[in-house]
């Protein structure tokens, strides 16, 4: 197992998000976060990098182990370069693409030869063919799905294990959905991956494990195949066969 | 209602419809078998042109339902254990038709041969029966005793094929109402495993358990 939550309970403040969630999130597997809005899906997300730390009067109680080491006693940067993130709205750096790629090796001190590992980013991010000539052009300049997949190979630049992706396909159209998701089928090979996604289609077309959450609880953590087919809870069943509410 | 939740009942009443139907099917040329008497084939082959037209735009509506409302869980199963139950019923259409077909040549032919095979024409119908009730009550229970009301069919067929052989070696004479008979057997006999087929087919759309191959499940 890549993760190992246990009893996580998450709070903003005084108002509590998460409670008592435990996973164990596997190895070179694509597990996706499904639930309504609200339901604590990115929060539980954004705590496994530790992310919430961002936010101001965050905190959590409980375990959250990356391959079996405590994440609160990791140094934070570390732990970052190991779990990368992506986020929903594509949010390149204002530079080149280049740049945008070389921009991590260069903060964690890389000393090998910038621009292969810059095209190996790129290729792992199926990006490589469409932007080889135009490397120092600025990231702006790339359409949408461009940018997303940049942003991806941004974040495999550093050689993380685990790679977050927060709803990452939700500002972009079918075709360019489906090439992220092919992506994503590519990359586990490589990297754990933990997606949070309001597309159910694309939690049982993507992934090979799915959580439901529901008011910050996890109701339900299976094979996608199995929850997709016969969930064991009521209250997924009612919300992935849109009966919910 | 939903507009799916309208499309998924409007499937369930065509099968209900078309279940109907081939009970009817089966109901004549059961009781012709049964009573000796000429079957209604002209009805009986009306009744199977009509269950074939059903077959096909219950397939329709399932493949449609499949391709553009992506659905999952419960919704997923009903819909797939409604193809595979639509095409078994046009399979037990045709097999009413054979059986209507053999009583008739019983008939033309005056032959009067006393055996089981009414008990089995019975006992064939009434597992067809249990089978699409618990189909239309969503009752893996009852879906589970059919699957377990299969053996006792198989028995007795094999126990009407070995009478009816006695019969012919004894008697060429008995030799064409015979085969009639233990053709109308074997049909019959099809009949009852397209019910178990139905019934599996209907516990793993209640519980999602496939329960095909493997009747040890059936018992627990």
């Amino acid at each position: 197992m890549r993760f190992q939550i246990g009893g996580l309970d998450f709070f903003y403040g005084a108002k509590q998000a998460v409670f008592g969630l435990s996973l164990k999130i596997p190895n070179n597997k694509i597990t996706a976060l499904i639930g309504p809005s609200g339901c604590g899906k990115s929060t539980f997300l954004r705590t496994l990098n530790r992310m919430n730390e961002t936010v101001p009067h965050t905190r959590y109680t409980g375990d959250i182990l990356l391959d079996g080491q405590d994440i609160r006693k990791m140094d934070v940067v570390s732990l970052r370069r190991r779990v990368g993130m992506v986020f929903q709205r594509p949010n390149p750096f204002p530079k080149s693409i280049f740049d945008n790629v070389a921009y991590g090796l260069r903060i964690n001190g890389f000393k090998g030869k910038l621009s292969d590992a810059v095209e190996k980013s790129l290729k792992r991010a199926a990006l490589w063919d469409e932007v080889k000539d135009y490397l120092h052009k600025s990231a702006f300049a790339l359409s949408g799905g461009q940018q997303q997949r940049l942003c991806i190979a941004r974040a495999l630049a550093v050689d993380p294990e685990v790679l977050l992706l927060d709803e990452p396909c939700s500002a972009l159209d079918p075709v360019t959905t489906a090439k992220i998701e092919e992506l994503l089928f590519l990359l586990k090979d490589s990297c754990t991956l933990i997606i949070v996604t309001h597309n159910m289609q694309q939690a049982a077309r993507a992934s090979d494990f799915t959580a439901f959450m529901l008011e910050g609880k996890l109701i339900e953590h299976s094979e996608t195949s199995k929850l997709f087919t016969t969930p064991a809870d009521a209250r997924t069943e009612a919300y992935i066969t849109g009966r919910f509410g | 209602m939903r507009h799916f939740d309208e499309l998924l009942n409007d499937l369930r009443n065509r099968l209900v419809a078309m279940s109907g139907l081939v009970q009817a099917a089966i109901r004549e040329s059961v009781r012709a078998l049964a009573e000796g008497e000429d079957s209604d084939l002209k009805t009986v082959r009306d009744r199977e042109a009509e269950i074939n037209r059903m077959e096909l735009e219950i397939d329709g509506i399932t493949t449609e339902l499949l391709a553009l409302e992506q659905p999952v869980a419960s919704d997923l199963r009903f819909i797939t254990a409604a193809g595979k139950i639509n095409n078994i019923l046009e399979r037990i259409g045709d097999l009413a038709v054979n059986v209507a077909e053999r009583s008739e040549s019983l008939f033309r032919h005056h032959a009067k041969i006393r055996t089981d095979v009414p008990i089995l024409a019975e006992l064939a119908e009434s597992m067809v029966k249990r089978a699409l009730d618990a189909f239309i009550n969503k009752d893996a229970n009852e879906a589970r005793a059919v699957l377990l009301s299969d053996d006792a069919i198989d028995e007795l067929r094999d126990s009407v094929f070995n009478e009816l052989i006695g019969r012919m070696k004894k008697n060429a004479q008995s030799v064409q109402p015979c085969v009639d008979l233990m053709f109308a057997a074997r049909n019959l006999e099809r009949m009852a495993d397209h019910a178990t087929n139905i019934a599996e087919a209907v516990v793993f759309m209640v519980e999602g358990v496939d329960v095909r191959h493997h009747h040890v499940q059936v018992a627990n």
